[in-house]
């Protein structure tokens, strides 16, 4: 069976300790991840139910 | 390298509008993309197409043909060599399959119910990332110009609309008829199925319907169900069968791959194809180190593979031995190694083992290159910054089924304003090529191939080309056009024609030759 779990991993799938440490990055490219996640904040936070259910495509190739 | 193209079937909706005609809005996005190129695009030219030839050496009876394989004119008509002449058979065009044959030498069209861009035929895996990028600001400019008529459309560069649909994103490879097919699939396999790792796209939900929470690396992976077969729309294979080569078919096979995902970074893009070339080279060259990496069961792995976030899950080999994709990907490496040409593979060679020794050392080393590794970042600094507090205390992080993270793996896609573009746009992801390169070849194709005529003559020519398609350039130079000219390019490399080059020179007011 694949591994979809590990401790020593960052990859957890449900990261249960409220203390993990965050994954060691680059100050700067953190800061990028931060200010994106601001930018689309407002939007995500009300309209993603509605933009993921109307969100349909039909199966191509 | 090797001859090979990209094709990318993107993701379309209307904002706002759920119910909205996918196979319209494709359709309408076509036509605005004719009209932003101001008349420099040209029909497709159905005439040569053979979509019923398998690559194993049979050919599979129309009758027993489901209709979306049919993509040739019931009218096929055999090109001999050289210029042969052809009757008109009027210029009709069906609106909910419009075609437009692009100055950069691709084909943006209507496939089933989404637009689809075929790059043009490139030779190196920096070319092939150019003509890529610039096909998807092309959809963007489109997409501008459908909106200025007051459509409202949106672009996904995505495979999965998490409600079972999947589309294709698709290489092609231009490989020597000499080698066994049986072969080419069986050593090519253990590639596809471990080189997920390096190229991945990432996708949010698991299951064709996204039905358990997770994240997973590929965006393809559970859409593939058997090895080999001719179908890309149902029962999806590692190995695609097609035997359509759009060359001469006695010396070339045009591999069709579509297992990869559609890919919103550079670097996947050019690994994805630099690493297959490489690859497929040692295959061609019957080099044996490659058999001692199949795979005992390669459509389970395909989606073990994709599961395991942590790359330490090790693949079953035929040998009944056992190694990780990145161990394959590894091995991998070092025979294609002998199989470099030029400085291009030297290069690619070089960011291959670069990513293999990030994922090998720790997954998260490669945010800056592989896809599934970026996003997987992102979405996790998302799922901190949404935890919230429970009755016990404990920080609790959203589960993977959260519809926030769901809307973020489709945003991830969005051309021009997806989370992807603007990760890239703050410098938080390595590119491979240039904006200035990428703004010439939305209207400049390729100068090591054919496209480099069909580019040429369809902004240059427009007055005389009637159509095109990837072997064959139609001309329309009768007074009375009564008869077309057709120009046959059966090489993909030749980027000359007696004819289309004396044409190409010819300055000035168009002419019209009167045939006796």
């Amino acid at each position: 069976m694949p591994q979809t779990t590990s401790s020593s991993s960052p990859f957890e799938e449900d990261a249960p300790e409220p203390d993990a440490p965050a994954a060691p990055t680059a100050q700067s490219s953190t800061d990028a991840l931060d200010s994106l996640l601001d930018e689309i904040d407002d939007t995500i936070q009300t309209n993603a139910s509605q933009f993921v259910r109307s969100f349909v495509q039909k199966g191509g190739q | 390298m090797r001859v090979v193209g990209i094709e990318t079937e993107y993701g379309v909706t209307e904002p706002g509008n759920p119910a909205a005609n996918p196979i319209l809005l494709s359709s309408h996005l076509v036509q605005a993309c004719r009209v932003w190129l101001g008349n420099s695009s040209t029909r497709w030219d159905y005439g040569g197409e053979d979509p019923l030839m398998d690559l194993r050496g049979m050919r599979r009876q129309r009758r027993y043909a489901t209709a979306d394989l049919l993509t040739d004119s019931p009218e096929y008509s055999d090109l001999n060599r050289g210029v042969t002449l052809r009757r008109r058979r009027g210029s009709w065009e069906d609106p909910a399959h419009l075609n437009a044959v692009l100055a950069n030498g691709a084909r943006f069209y209507v496939d089933h119910a989404h637009p689809e861009y075929s790059g043009p035929e490139v030779t190196s895996a920096h070319d092939a990332v150019v003509w890529d990028v610039a096909g998807d600001r092309i959809v963007l400019a489109a997409a501008a110009q459908m909106r200025a008529q007051g459509d409202d459309v949106a672009l996904y560069k995505n495979n999965v609309d998490g409600k079972g649909a999947s589309y294709g994103t698709h290489e092609n490879y231009l490989v020597t008829r000499g080698v066994a097919f049986d072969d080419l699939a069986r050593r090519l396999i253990p590639h596809l199925v471990s080189r997920q790792v390096v190229v991945g796209a990432g996708r949010v939900g698991i299951g064709t319907h996204g039905e358990t929470p997770g994240f997973q690396i590929s965006q393809r992976a559970d859409y593939i169900e058997t090895e080999v077969g001719l179908e890309t729309t149902l029962r999806r294979p590692i190995v695609n069968t097609r035997d359509e080569p759009h060359a001469d078919r006695r010396k070339w096979r045009r591999l069709h791959i579509i297992t990869g995902d559609a890919n919103s970074m550079e670097i996947p893009t050019y690994l994805k194809v630099g690493a297959t070339s490489l690859v497929l080279s040692a295959v061609e060259a019957d080099d044996d180190r490659l058999d001692v990496l199949a795979l005992a069961d390669p459509v389970a792995e395909v989606g073990a593979v994709s599961r395991d976030l942590t790359l330490r899950h090790r693949l079953r080999l035929a040998s009944g031995e056992h190694a990780t994709a990145v161990d394959i990907q590894r091995a991998l490496l070092t025979i294609a190694r002998d199989y470099a040409s030029d400085a291009e593979d030297t290069r690619v060679l070089e960011r291959w083992e670069r990513v293999i020794d990030e994922l090998g050392r720790e997954p998260l080393a490669a945010h800056r290159d592989v896809e599934w590794v970026a996003k997987l970042r992102l979405f996790g600094r998302m799922r901190e910054r949404y935890a919230t507090v429970g009755t016990d205390g404990r920080s609790q992080v959203p589960t993977w089924d959260d519809d926030r993270l769901r809307a973020a793996d489709l945003q991830w896609s969005e051309l021009g304003s997806g989370l992807a573009a603007r990760l890239s746009a703050a410098g938080a992801v390595e590119r491979v090529v240039s904006d200035a390169q990428i703004e010439h070849a939305m209207t400049t194709p390729p100068s090591t191939t054919r496209a480099w005529l069909r580019g040429r003559m369809v902004s240059g020519r427009r007055d005389i080309v009637d159509a095109a398609s990837w072997s064959t350039i139609v001309l329309d130079r009768d007074a009375e056009h009564g008869h077309l000219e057709v120009v046959a390019l059966p090489d993909p490399h030749v980027n000359s024609h007696p004819l289309v080059d004396a044409l190409l020179a010819q300055t000035g007011p168009a002419r019209t030759h009167t045939r006796g």
